[in-house]
């Protein structure tokens, strides 16, 4: 069981988006949309609380996988993230990954929040302060506009190092 | 606690001139910034001034850096008499060409730990920014939902 009070936001990325909540919901959780700005990758998604979550590289190996912890329509999408698809990734902690959406005005707001449960070092929280506006932007574009320009995405310098380094000292273990 | 640091990055379908003259030019900001008046277009010593849709003046702060398409940095104080007075922060703007699109990097730092303008700021920038995505985009900006927000969080307190 995933102890959510462990975890603490890291992360927080708002963008608004010209779209109804609905419109939104889709782009995050139907394949079709995420392959278009996701880097590529498919969501995979049981609909339900407590079911599973996934993305999948083009070949359908799995990027990411984890749990569904909270599944709201439109407004609540929550679920843990293991990355397996990068060799020794999947011994990092999870992390969790939480999609609020709310109306403003004839538009909505968008807060991503990325909560991890132990001192992620800024070189491996960098990862994801890199690619979260390259991803939303796209989706923010999809929905919009109906294309996602492609928007070519690394790890920022110093990012595998750190996880190298993590995956080595395991600070998580640490009490 | 350390000195609060805003940091936002988009990445908007348009070329960085474009998105220059966004961020510069009163006859476009009015259009995205919530009909917001922002001239930020003259030389390093000049001013960047913001009227809001009433008219009354806003912003009267120093530009400190202008390389167009690429660069502009400018002080920031608000004259709205509400708002808490603290002293001027600064307001990095950073435009990257990537093929036809262009990564805008917004830095909004120089504030002093427990800064109220900080949180104001943190909550005004995507807001403004996603509206100048999507009028560069579609040719029509966002609606403003401050007010709105305002309102709810004042309701949820």
């Amino acid at each position: 069981m995933t102890d959510v009070a462990k975890f603490a936001p890291k992360t927080i990325y708002v963008i608004y988006i010209a779209a109804t909540p609905e419109k939104v919901w889709s782009g995050l959780t139907d394949p079709v949309f995420t392959r278009q700005y996701f880097g590529g990758f498919a969501v995979d998604v049981e609909p339900r609380t407590g079911g599973a979550f996934r993305m999948l590289y083009p070949d359908g190996r799995v990027h990411i996988a984890g749990k569904v912890l909270d599944w709201t329509p439109p407004k609540r999408f929550s679920c843990t993230w293991l990355v397996e698809g990068m060799p020794g990734f999947g011994d990092l902690p999870e992390c969790i990954v939480t999609y609020d959406i709310e109306p403003a005005g004839g538009a909505v707001k968008l807060t991503m929040t990325e909560s991890h449960s132990w001192e992620v070092p800024e070189e491996i929280l960098a990862g994801g302060r890199s690619g979260w506006p390259a991803i939303l932007s796209g989706l923010k574009s999809l929905v919009e506009t109906g294309a996602a320009p492609a928007i070519a995405m690394a790890p920022p310098q110093g990012f595998m190092e750190a996880v190298k380094h993590a995956l080595s000292e395991k600070p998580w273990t640490r009490v | 606690m350390s000195k609060p640091i805003f940091v936002y990055v988009t990445y908007i379908a348009a070329p960085p001139e474009r998105v220059w003259e966004g961020l510069t030019k009163p006859d476009v900001s009015e259009k995205f910034w919530f009909g917001y008046r922002v001239n930020a277009d003259g030389k390093p010593g000049a001013r960047m001034t913001a009227f809001n849709p009433a008219g009354k003046q806003v912003h009267d702060d120093p530009i400190i850096e202008s390389d167009p398409p690429r660069k502009l940095v400018y002080g920031w104080k608000s004259l709205y008499k509400e708002l808490p007075d603290e002293r001027p922060s600064r307001v990095t703007f950073t435009l990257e060409a990537l093929k036809g699109q262009t990564r805008l990097t917004v830095t909004h730092d120089d504030f002093d730990e427990g800064s109220k303008m900080f949180d104001m700021i943190s909550k005004g920038w995507p807001a403004v920014l996603s509206s100048l995505k999507s009028f560069l985009e579609t040719g029509r900006g966002l609606e403003s939902t401050w007010d709105e927000e305002q309102r709810r969080h004042a309701g949820q307190a």
